[in-house]
């Protein structure tokens, strides 16, 4: 019980993350809550492991965050000289 | 050990919630930066390490993810930071001291 409150509370973090990805008035607002909804986002991925018992999901956790550094990265060069 | 890591968890989560809510209620850029990136990493750190505790075989695998988080989160988060400080976006309005415009390639 407790840990589906953990994972509403969870969500409710990466749904304010869309929300300001989506009103956001820059390109670097829109970067910086897709930064944060990915971080969220591994947390829940190594908690819902945790809830169905699965272990799998803890290796998804791990290539999603590395692919998210390399993403941000890229942006990052991006917005600040162009490719 | 399983009460320990559900208040480690919990306590992760909070932050968690609290640097999503900063993302949305910041009136700018760097602040949102600063909210978005100091919360989140501890939270990410105490809610990984909480499932580790909490699951003992899975424990250096979450060690391993938390350490990797605790290291490219700053990093990232300090890259978009400057890259939209070199480009020129502005302050908010209640800021009150901007030393960046001394240095050489900033606008």
């Amino acid at each position: 019980m407790i840990y589906l409150i953990f994972i509403a509370v969870i969500s409710i973090g990466i749904v304010l993350c869309i929300i300001r990805m989506i009103k956001g008035p820059t390109a670097a607002d829109r970067a910086i809550a897709m930064d944060t909804a990915t971080t969220v986002s591994v947390a829940l991925l190594v908690l819902l492991g945790f809830v169905f018992d699965r272990y799998i999901y803890i290796d998804v956790a791990l290539v999603y965050s590395i692919i998210s550094f390399v993403g941000l990265i890229a942006i990052a060069r991006y917005l600040e000289k162009g490719i | 050990m399983e009460l320990f890591g559900i208040i480690v968890t919990g306590i992760g989560v909070v932050f968690l919630f609290i640097g999503s809510l900063g993302i949305l209620r910041m009136p700018d850029v760097y602040n949102r930066v600063q909210a978005g990136t100091k919360c989140t990493t501890l939270g990410n750190f105490l809610t990984i390490i909480g499932v580790g505790i909490m699951q003992p075989e899975w424990f250096w695998k979450t060690v391993i993810i938390a350490v990797f988080v605790l290291i490219s989160n700053p990093v990232s988060s300090h890259a978009l930071g400057r890259a939209a400080r070199k480009k020129g976006i502005s302050l908010s309005d209640k800021s009150v001291v901007d030393k960046t415009k001394e240095f050489k390639g900033y606008k």
